[in-house]
């Protein structure tokens, strides 16, 4: 069983919401982003969604992307990344991270190379925006050799056939998405939430969690009662985008960013 | 529409209004072509209920760059048509120029089978493919990922997509679409390029010579036919697509020659 799975299962078991911070690796810098992995997880993160800067990230809101630039300008590139969740697994063995990207970082590098890299890394599942399942037939396979879950997404105009062809080819957790449009954008419908919801739950015995637009524990709390979880993005980057860059950020400035985390946590546990 | 584009296409911006557009000016990235394709995606995928997505070129997801193509086609029928009326057989060879690739994949497409017509696709080669500078990835690039299609791309080690650089607007994206990257792995289609400098010197000699004033893109395929000509016996002939006016570009021209209009 992967970590990802093992997680859920006992979440499941313990009726507790998994709660999925995003982040962009390397925003400010990657000393900083390694300290707030550790910080998120205190603060009461399941598992981690780590993004992999990408010149193009055409899915995300102004918010990633100007994380995604700062990373950029500061050299993070996905073996950086690699690198840094090996680091961070010196201090952290039981807390899943999710690479988080698109696909042309991972073609650059190879495939084979990037499963055996992520694999000895320690990266417990992979989510490439851009990849669709009729073209993951060769990195899904790799993937999953290495025990590395392939997650991906389910828009609210995703249609029950497509979902099929996802559900067949992910596992780990399905990331469904909120609503129509990038991250951070901020229009949740909570009732065609719960029907998509609903109809997933037919075709998959996956753990579902919602992302794009959660943005405190109000809308935590909203989505959390619909699903397994809930991924926050744009709201923890926002914050970080407040953070000086070169390794500054002091203790306090850091509890600040991981604040939006920690209220989503107790309102999720009020579910 | 990137926000250096809409500086440097200022004439084709004002005829978009005027015929009642809104031109959007997109401020992310390198503020060319590839920004505003991600900046439209994500506004299709917002307003996906309202919003029909439409894009110029033969890039981008499935099935789009067909699309694009089978409408572009009508170059290619229309001059194999008046090839054989005026010539009474094939061109010898086509030559367009390649950004996204919309205009040469129509150009080429209706006479693929014919293997006697050589086809030529000319990329920006920018300052010269050599010094990095340019938008030549059928040239220089290597196969990757961007904009929902594999094809070859302009990206570093990492996997981020390189800035190009043209004195075209309408070339100036690190990728192409994918059929070209298909027919150059087919060696079907001959892929070149030519400089800022020689597009320039062929704006300014097709204007002389012709009267006709072309695209600065189109300018691209003009210098490389005329490379070709110098190669081919006088009764051979050439098609070149003129794929585009000049009369947008004379800004542009008239700056980089130091002039004020």
């Amino acid at each position: 069983m992967s970590r990802i799975s093992e997680v859920s299962a006992v979440a499941a078991q313990q009726g507790r919401k998994l709660l999925i911070p995003y982040l962009v690796a390397g925003d400010p810098d990657l000393p900083t982003t390694l300290k707030l992995l550790h910080k998120l997880v205190a603060d009461g993160a399941d598992m981690i969604e780590l993004g992999v800067p990408f010149s193009d990230p055409s899915s995300d809101g102004p918010v990633i992307q100007r994380g995604v630039e700062r990373a950029i300008a500061g050299g993070t590139n996905l073996a950086k990344v690699l690198d840094l969740v090996a680091e961070f697994r010196l201090q952290n063995d039981s807390t899943p991270i999710v690479l988080m990207g698109y696909l042309n970082p991972v073609e650059i590098m190879g495939y084979e190379a990037f499963a055996s890299r992520a694999s000895d890394a320690g990266v417990d599942g992979v989510l490439i925006v851009d990849m669709p399942p009729s073209e993951s037939s060769v990195l899904t396979p790799l993937l999953k050799g290495k025990h590395i879950d392939t997650i991906f997404l389910v828009a609210p105009t995703t249609t029950a056939s497509r979902c099929a062809q996802i559900v067949a080819n992910c596992s780990g957790y399905l990331y469904y998405v909120s609503l129509k449009g990038v991250t951070g954008a901020a229009l949740l419908d909570t009732e065609s939430v719960r029907l998509s919801i609903e109809k997933l739950r037919t075709m998959t015995d996956l753990p579902i969690v919602i992302g794009f637009g959660i943005k405190d524990a109000a809308s935590a709390r909203a989505m959390g009662a619909l699903s397994e979880g809930v991924i926050i993005g744009s709201a923890l980057v926002e914050r970080i985008e407040k953070l000086p860059s070169d390794d500054t950020a002091s203790a306090q400035q850091l509890a600040q960013v991981t604040e939006v985390i920690k209220t989503a946590r107790e309102a999720l546990d009020t579910l | 529409m990137g926000a250096e584009d809409i500086q440097r296409q200022a004439p084709n911006v004002y005829r978009m209004k005027l015929l009642g557009a809104t031109v959007v000016s997109v401020d992310s990235g390198s503020r060319t072509l590839k920004d505003a394709m991600n900046e439209a995606l994500r506004d299709w995928a917002t307003n996906v209920d309202s919003t029909y997505y439409i894009i110029g070129t033969v890039a981008g997801p499935h099935p789009y760059p067909q699309i694009v193509r089978d409408f572009q086609c009508i170059i290619g029928r229309e001059t194999r048509e008046q090839s054989l009326a005026q010539l009474g057989q094939l061109p010898d060879a086509l030559v367009a120029c390649v950004g996204g690739g919309s205009n040469a994949i129509g150009m080429f497409h209706p006479f693929l089978n014919d293997s006697s017509v050589a086809m030529y696709g000319v990329e920006a080669g920018g300052d010269g493919v050599e010094t990095g500078r340019h938008a030549a990835p059928l040239s220089a690039g290597v196969p990757g990922v961007l904009h929902g299609n594999r094809t070859y791309l302009m990206t570093d080690s990492g996997g981020q997509i390189m800035e190009t650089h043209s004195v075209s607007a309408g070339l100036d994206y690190p990728g192409v679409g994918p059929e070209h990257a298909w027919l150059k792995d087919l060696k079907r289609v001959n892929y070149v390029n030519a400089t800022d400098t020689e597009a320039m010197k062929a704006f300014h000699q097709l204007t002389r010579l012709e009267g006709i004033i072309p695209a600065l893109e189109s300018a691209h395929a003009v210098a490389y036919a005329m490379r070709l000509a110098a190669t081919m016996a006088p009764e051979q002939s050439v098609v070149i697509n003129l794929s585009g006016r000049g009369d947008k570009d004379i800004q542009t021209v008239a700056k980089l020659e130091g002039l004020t209009l």
